[in-house]
């Protein structure tokens, strides 16, 4: 496949490892923020490519993942109202509210619909009349203009049956309350496709504040290995700075037209993350101007209080402190076919991700 | 979840382009990226066409790539 292929020839993944190796004299650790990334250092098996010197930690960015148990317990309150069908992202489904779980409400009988993109919810809507349409919005600043753009067509065409839950999320403050936590970072590789639509100074800060490197890397091996020798070149020097491997996607000033509509539609929220807890304006909330569009304002449901599962470790492992291997649920109580956290669920999970690519 | 593919574009009609990814066609939405011509390559997410994929870029990338390869003897 064009764009994808020239990326992951062996020779040249394995002589940016050996100029890495050259390169590499100082112990640093890098985090990865993105779950695709996670899951392509777990594929390509890149970790065995890097000098001891040099360590891989994953950070907090599936959205899945991170997605709080109340907001997991509100979806599942609204799929069981009669009138509503609940449509979401397919990651979504299997992950494991306080009581339940969308799928098991699925089971029971409840309309709960995996769309592949949001569009289609507002097909479903307009089919359906005489029910109401709610959409799980879950992701980053990639998605989120993709829901911005559907509530936008919704006002257009007048659809009053379509209806957001937003948990969508920003990077930047996340990766700034890490650091402030104090997890020991050297540098960020940095997620591709969210850079692709806030462009790259949003890390800005990173660089000149808590003097980290930062590489917006594509997803490809070799692009991830050139990210990581960036990296190295940077950190050896004592020179952090942001720089873009991902040159073909992403540039330094974003995709105007999504920024836009993510300005038009959704405003900045203090949100709850799994594992991490409460990260100011680390939320994206659908703006007073867009309300008819918003699930929180249309329905008033019981939610059950929220419970995290038990013995979990995810918030750990989001944060980088630990990995699935130090989590005793691991492989044992702990599948992708019976999670008993987030990080299993989804396929880019931290857990999932070691799951699948373990020895 | 961010995870985005390359796509080829067949045809533009107004806000949606069908596109191609490895001979199977999809729709991809133009609601957030305008200018795109048959022949492009976009990234697709989620049924958007995020970003185009800069030919000249890519090309530069891999260029760079290759002569860290070439230059192994040098470093």
């Amino acid at each position: 496949m064009k764009y994808i292929d020239e990326y992951r020839k062996k020779e040249l993944i394995l002589s940016i490892s050996q100029k890495i190796q050259k390169r590499s004299v100082k112990d640093i650790v890098l985090m990865e923020v993105c779950g695709g990334h996670t899951m392509a250092i777990q594929r390509f098996g890149l970790r065995s490519l890097l000098p001891s010197s040099i360590r891989l930690i994953s950070g907090p960015g599936c959205p899945v993942c991170v997605s709080s148990q109340q907001f997991l317990d509100q979806a599942m309150a609204y799929a069981r109202q009669p009138d509503v069908i609940l449509t979401t992202y397919g990651d979504l489904i299997r992950v494991p509210g306080s009581v339940t779980s969308l799928e098991k409400e699925r089971a029971a009988g409840r309309d709960v619909r995996i769309v592949y993109s949001v569009l289609e919810s507002l097909d479903i809507a307009r089919q359906n009349p005489d029910k109401k349409v709610v959409f799980l919005g879950i992701g980053f600043e990639t998605t989120a203009p993709a829901t911005a753009a559907a509530i936008v067509q919704a006002r257009e065409r007048n659809l009053g049956n379509f209806f957001v839950l937003s948990a969508h999320k920003v990077m930047p403050p996340v990766m700034k309350a890490l650091l402030d936590e104090g997890v020991k970072i050297d540098g960020f590789i940095a997620p591709g496709h969210v850079s692709a639509i806030t462009g790259t100074s949003i890390y800005n800060d990173l660089a000149e504040k808590y003097k980290l490197g930062v590489v917006v890397s594509g997803f490809e091996p070799a692009d991830m290995m050139q990210a990581v020798l960036m990296l190295t070149e940077q950190l050896e020097a004592n020179s952090p700075k942001v720089e873009v491997q991902y040159n073909r996607v992403v540039h330094i000033e974003g995709n105007k037209m999504a920024q836009h509509l993510l300005n038009e539609v959704f405003v900045a929220a203090d949100d709850v993350w799994r594992g991490l807890g409460m990260i100011p304006e680390s939320g994206l909330k659908i703006s007073p101007k867009f309300a008819d569009f918003d699930a929180t304002k249309h329905f008033n449901v019981p939610v059950e209080p929220s419970t995290e599962p038990k013995g979990c470790i995810c918030g750990q492992i989001l944060r980088g402190n630990k990995t699935p291997v130090d989590c005793k649920l691991f492989a044992k109580a702990c599948t992708p076919d019976h999670p008993v956290g987030a990080c299993m669920v989804s396929g880019e999970g931290t857990c999932a991700s070691y799951y699948k690519y373990r020895d | 979840m961010c995870l985005a593919i390359p796509a080829k574009v067949l045809s533009v009609d107004g806000i949606a382009a069908v596109v191609s990814i490895e001979g199977v066609e999809y729709t991809a939405s133009l609601l957030m990226l305008d200018n795109v011509v048959a022949g492009d390559y976009i990234m697709l997410h989620a049924g958007f066409a995020i970003q185009k994929v800069d030919a000249e870029e890519a090309e530069e990338t891999l260029r760079l790539l290759q002569e860290e390869t070439d230059n192994r003897p040098g470093i």
